[in-house]
């Protein structure tokens, strides 16, 4: 446990935080890497994924597209960057943003796809204009599952932000890298838990703003999608089903009901 | 291309490695969270408690894991058991979400039937439920086993070991040619893997496959 | 015999599913349950096979109270038809259908076996068997699910809305095989459902609950048309009453008449006062249509047999009819006159409105002997 405390002593004095390298200015370069990269990403996927999801076509562009974009190993996009355009900003974004469009896109596609059809069809026949149900049926809807996409992405690229320091740039894995390369083991830890602690913050963040976005009421009893999986697991589990739904009780009853846990068994 | 065709060998021996870093803890992930997900499933507060604790098991970076666990675990950061055994809380963390999903995902009509039928509560668990929530796992896995094989090339920046060499040495060597060798073979490694956890998965569901006759 | 004492199911929110049901269900007869959405029915027969435990009162089934028993042991004896059907997609249907005598302790090979014998009960081609439920129509599905019940041969049924989901060409089918099953089975069985014409087809006795799950009114079906206890049931039952009352009074003393007939070559020489109608019968005696004076002219000036006769209206069959159809027969009758044929669809003679009036009122002044 020598580590850690010597990572923390390193955290909690403050000459460490001033300065072009300090503990504020990596902060801040390695937030600047996550905010462009997921600004980026999201300019790309979320289009996409609406108008996709909307029209259904190109469905099966959405799901090899995802996973073709998944099995390019970023760190090898980011350093092939660097030695051909340079240290900047323009390697980690393009390297990051490959990283944040597939959660993103299904997160996005998903949520659009598996909005009651129904609902759709009597927007439609209410006299809305496709752009309509789009934005005020839809995407409302969709919200969850748009911004748990967005959620997935920006913990990826925050985690993975950090491989921009082996390519001399900056960010939190500045620390990391360098402290196993000198063999200071403490000053590796001090990176591992600022960028573990940035990535619990963002994600709380997220999770607040999906959770508010959830419509209709109810809120308190739903589970909120959780990142990575669930986007890809909602395109196979599909929209909401028609069928009569035995969980134990009468259909009639409103609201609640006995838990079918307790129930029976 | 002409980089990959001069290093075969050495290309086969880094996959190697890559694909037992990347694939055992997909396999140990599943065997520990399948049961794990199949018992916190019914029971409101436990799944909570699981879901809670796998997401902040899963926001930590990687890299950041694989620096911290040898403070936890007898290993040093560059064992390929820490890496093993990091991974593998990462993939059980996903899939311990995962598998109560794809449960939930079985309707509701054929869990009624099942328990209206005389199915035991294990009866159906292991011979209606599981079988029934196969697609939408396999959905989730194809995600974790290729997060894995992508997170396992990032490790190369603190020394691990696998296909990752290949953008660091050629980083350092200034050859761009090296570095594309590495992305595209992870790159076919990835679709590989995808493409066998899909058809693993439709040879599980033969039901799913056929067209309604009529 | 199952029965009901004092149970009522209330929920944590305050709704009351079942109100103090009573009810004694005997053995070897077809029990409906009926009523608007939210009724209980369907929570009162899952109560049955613990599905759903009572918050008062006893369940008992041949006498012990289903609570004390072991819930699995005792839905493996208990046959169970749901709605959307229930099969399990990822098996074949022999499976489906092999399902509890497997679970109860058969042997794979032989429970299939004898689930070959339970499809072609059911009516189904046991080719079948090898597909999986998904590749089946609505009613197959249905006629399968209904097949896995009966596989184990429990004593008992429940059914819930089994018939719902399908077309109404389907569901006749389906409710015609289910009366011929319980005619050869003599099981007991519950039945759910929310269409009281299928609930006094298939009856031996209904159960009218009304919402709030409170019974209204326990009776055989045509105590339940001619007397409904009060205003609910009247207003359930809806209109027709009376007229669909008839469907129980048996028409074997009903008088038929002669019907002048024609064949086909016979219409050009015919010779028909306005208003006169005659009934053109084909070679092998069947009834054809009927044809009045305008008709008759319009064939002598070329028309086709087709244009020139009107269609008849529906038939009714002496052996086994009853005063509903022959009511029906002459009512929607062109000619005022119901055909009667056969057991070979051959004329046999007419039906008039008057007759089944005057053999209603005959079985007015004596008990009438029902059928059902």
């Amino acid at each position: 446990m020598n580590f850690l405390q010597q990572a923390l002593q390193y955290i909690f004095s403050a000459e460490n935080w001033a300065g072009p390298a300090g503990l504020g200015a990596r902060i801040l370069e390695h937030l600047q890497y996550t905010v462009v990269a997921v600004a980026v990403s999201a300019l790309i996927a979320i289009p996409i994924g609406l108008i996709i999801g909307h029209t259904g076509r190109g469905a099966l562009l959405v799901v090899t597209g995802v996973n073709a974009l998944r099995a390019l190993p970023t760190l090898g996009i980011l350093l092939l960057g660097v030695l051909l355009w340079g240290l900047g900003l323009l390697p980690p974004t393009v390297a990051l943003t490959l990283l944040g469009v597939p959660p993103l896109l299904a997160g996005t596609y998903a949520g659009i796809a598996n909005v009651d059809p129904n609902v759709v069809d009597a927007a439609r026949s209410m006299g809305m204009t496709e752009a309509r149900v789009l934005t005020r049926v839809e995407i409302p809807t969709a919200m969850p599952l748009i911004l748990g996409g967005l959620r997935t992405a920006t913990l990826q690229i925050v985690a993975t932000a950090t491989v921009a320091a082996y390519a001399s740039l900056g960010g939190l894995g500045r620390y990391l890298i360098d402290g196993i390369k000198v063999r200071q083991f403490h000053i590796a830890l001090v990176g591992a838990l600022l960028v573990t602690a940035l990535a619990l913050l963002l994600d709380a963040v997220l999770a607040a703003a999906v959770w508010v976005s959830m419509p209709g009421s109810g809120r308190l009893r739903r589970r909120i999608p959780q990142p990575l999986v669930d986007d890809e697991m909602r395109l196979e589990i599909g929209p909401p089903r028609r069928t009569p739904d035995y969980s134990g009780r009468d259909p009639a009853p409103p609201g609640g009901g006995a838990s079918p846990t307790v129930e029976g068994w | 291309m002409n980089y990959l065709l001069s290093h075969l060998d050495t290309a086969w021996a880094l996959t190697l490695i890559h694909l037992r870093l990347s694939l055992i803890p997909v396999i140990l992930g599943l065997l520990i969270a399948v049961p794990l997900g199949a018992l916190v499933w019914r029971h409101r507060a436990l799944r909570r408690l699981s879901t809670f604790t796998a997401s902040l098991v899963f926001t930590i970076p990687s890299l950041a894991l694989f620096v911290a666990l040898p403070l936890i675990i007898p290993t040093r950061i560059l064992d390929e058991a820490n890496v093993i055994v990091a991974l593998t809380l990462y993939t059980t963390a996903l899939l311990v979400r995962a598998v109560p999903e794809a449960l939930d995902a079985v309707p509701g009509s054929v869990r009624d039937a099942a328990r209206a039928v005389g199915y035991t509560r294990v009866g159906q668990l292991l011979k209606v439920e599981l079988p029934l929530s196969i697609p939408v796992l396999v959905a989730g896995l194809r995600v974790v086993a290729v997060t894995n094989i992508s997170m396992v090339a990032v490790g190369s920046v603190i020394g691990i070991g696998g296909l990752g060499t290949w953008f660091t040495e050629g980083y350092q060597a200034d050859k761009s040619d090296q570095i594309v060798a590495g992305i595209m073979v992870i790159f076919v490694l990835a679709i590989l893997i995808d493409l066998i956890i899909v058809l693993a998965g439709r040879l599980l569901t033969p039901w799913a496959r056929r067209v309604p006759a009529t | 015999m199952i029965t009901f004492t004092d149970v009522s199911k209330r929920y944590p929110d305050g709704t009351v599913a079942v109100d103090s049901l009573n009810l004694e269900i005997p053995e070897g007869s077809l029990t409906v349950f009926v009523g608007p959405s939210g009724c209980g029915k369907t929570t009162s027969m899952r109560m049955i096979n613990r599905m759903v435990a009572p918050t008062t009162g006893v369940v008992t089934l041949a006498g012990q109270d289903v609570s004390t028993v072991d819930p699995v042991t005792l839905r493996l004896g208990i046959g169970y038809v749901i709605q959307s059907g229930g099969l399990m997609p990822h098996q074949r249907v022999i499976d489906n259908v092999a399902c509890v005598p497997v679970l109860k302790g058969q042997s794979r090979r032989a429970a299939r076996r004898a689930a070959y014998d339970v499809l072609a009960r059911v009516g189904l081609d046991p080719k079948l068997g090898e597909r999986y439920p998904g590749q089946l129509s609505g009613g197959q599905q249905q006629r399968v699910g209904v097949a896995r019940a009966l596989a184990a041969d429990p004593p008992i049924l429940l059914m819930d809305e089994p018939f719902s989901a399908v077309d109404p060409v389907v569901r006749d089918e389906l409710q015609a095989e289910m009366l011929r099953l319980q005619g050869e089975l003599r099981k007991t069985i519950v039945f759910v459902t929310h269409d009281i014409d299928e609930a006094i087809k298939l009856g031996d006795a209904v159960a009218v609950f009304s919402s709030g799950g409170s019974l209204q009114q326990y009776d055989a079906p045509a105590r339940l048309l001619s007397n409904p206890a009060n205003d609910f049931v009247s207003g359930f039952i809806g209109a027709d009453r009376g007229y669909r009352a008839l469907q129980f009074s048996s028409a074997s003393g009903l008088v038929l008449q002669h019907i002048a007939t024609l064949n086909s070559d016979e219409i050009d020489s015919a010779d028909l006062m306005p208003g006169e109608w005659r009934l053109v019968v084909r070679e092998d005696g069947s009834p054809f249509g009927w044809i009045d004076a305008g008709g008759v002219d319009r064939h002598r000036a070329g028309s086709e047999i087709y244009d020139s006769v009107t269609a008849g209206g529906s038939l009714f069959h002496p052996a086994d009819g009853t005063l509903r159809s022959a009511l029906d027969a002459a009512l929607s009758s062109p000619s005022g006159v119901g055909v009667a044929v056969d057991e070979f669809g051959a004329v046999a003679g007419g039906v008039l409105a008057d007759d089944v009036i005057s053999a209603l009122a005959a079985q007015r002044q004596a008990p009438p002997p029902t059928t059902d």
